[in-house]
């Protein structure tokens, strides 16, 4: 199973990135091999409309689990579109939220941000 | 005749300026300030009629369509997302291109009008104005229909949005002549100066208003100066104006000094007949 973090920089040690869409990498962790890849985002640099295609790129890459901070109205339409559910990751490492993940600590999310959220350097704390 | 009123900045007077113009002139007044237009406020028009304007947007024939995924590829905007064989559409994201029909192999993509704002006018359409709905981020169309409308037989004045990008483009675009209205700051300079690098690139005449003039600062006046640039007008920083202003009046209510001075204006501009 395939599980994806949006990320700060593109390695295990990287600080998870608390927006979704604006994200500059998705740490992608295949959980049968333990073997990762960082998968550039290019989504994060559209004027518009940057959820729905990181969302997109998810789907079509295969992911089943999104850990991520805020994820936007569209964004959330698309992830529930390919039965991809979010779970709310912490400020930390990639690999600390993947052990949070593993062990049961994170929590699914549901509930959507403003749209633009991740635009005005706020964040889910 | 089209004279445009425009800025850089907001907030320098481009309404109170295009207003007054109209006020001195037998004219059209276009309010291409669609996200907040409010030339009305000023020049008081009954507006009769409410004209929608609508922009294409994609619709699905689900029948035709096979989830292959072509439309969301081509589309630069994200407005379209396919997962799983499911069409998400994002209209408010779409802006207009028709790449997603073209891309489409099945012919399942048609185009079908939403509303994005609507044109608004008085019983002779000597005032229109745009009036872009809430959320709306595409202003374009909106300016585009309003310009459809524009009066052939009068000269017209377009009250611009501020900046200087395509909003501001579109509107001055077939113009002939540019007034562009500034205030004596660093930021009334350093916008004035970005509206004049629009307004020479698109190779339009124009001269400076400068707003809230202040005897002790010139930097307007020696920027013109050293760039060969005509101002056209000095409106002094004035308690009274400002209080005029406030209760919705221009400053040519106020008495006779300013509705010459506008009417100087207007006619050195190339406006013509005046009232």
């Amino acid at each position: 199973m395939k599980i994806a973090v949006s990320a700060e920089g593109d390695t295990l040690t990287s600080i998870m990135d608390m927006r979704f869409g604006r994200a500059p990498y998705f740490i992608m962790i295949d959980t049968d091999t333990g073997e990762y890849e960082a998968v550039d985002n290019g989504a994060a640099q559209s004027s518009g409309g940057a959820g729905i295609a990181a969302a997109q790129m998810l789907v079509d890459k295969g992911i089943k689990i999104l850990i991520t901070g805020n994820v936007g109205p569209n964004a959330m339409k698309v992830l529930t579109a390919g039965d991809i559910p979010v779970y709310g990751g912490r400020q930390s490492t990639v690999r600390e939220n993947m052990e949070a993940y593993n062990t049961g600590l994170l929590e699914k999310i549901d509930t959507t941000v403003p749209a633009h959220f991740g635009l005005g350097g706020q964040g889910r704390r | 005749m089209r004279i445009a009123v425009l800025s850089g900045k907001g907030g320098t007077g481009k309404t109170t300026v295009a207003a007054s113009l109209t006020s001195v002139g037998i004219c059209q007044y276009v309010d291409c300030d669609v996200e907040e237009p409010n030339g009305a406020i000023f020049l008081k028009p009954r507006l009769t009629s409410s004209t929608p304007v609508t922009v294409a947007v994609p619709a699905v024939d689900l029948s035709r369509c096979d989830g292959c995924g072509r439309c969301a590829e081509a589309c630069q905007f994200h407005a379209i997302s396919v997962v799983k064989g499911t069409v998400l559409l994002f209209p408010e994201l779409c802006h207009h291109c028709g790449a997603c029909g073209i891309a489409c192999p099945r012919d399942a993509v048609s185009e079908t009008g939403r509303e994005i704002g609507v044109i608004e006018a008085d019983p002779d359409g000597f005032f229109i104005q745009g009036r872009l709905h809430i959320g709306e981020p595409v202003t374009i169309p909106v300016i585009q229909a309003l310009k459809k409308r524009i009066r052939e037989d009068v000269p017209v004045i377009l009250d611009c949005p501020p900046g200087a990008s395509c909003a501001v483009v579109a509107s001055i675009r077939d113009c002939d002549y540019c007034v562009l209205v500034t205030e004596p700051t660093p930021f009334g300079l350093h916008d004035l100066k970005v509206a004049v690098g629009l307004v020479q690139q698109m190779n339009i005449p124009f001269g400076v208003v400068v707003n809230k003039a202040m005897n002790g600062d010139q930097r307007i006046q020696d920027y013109c100066m050293e760039n060969g640039i005509t101002v056209l007008m000095e409106i002094p920083f004035s308690r009274e104006i400002a209080e005029g202003y406030a209760r919705g009046m221009l400053p040519i209510q106020a008495g006779g000094e300013w509705r010459d001075r506008f009417l100087s204006l207007y006619k050195a501009i190339g406006g013509g007949n005046v009232r």
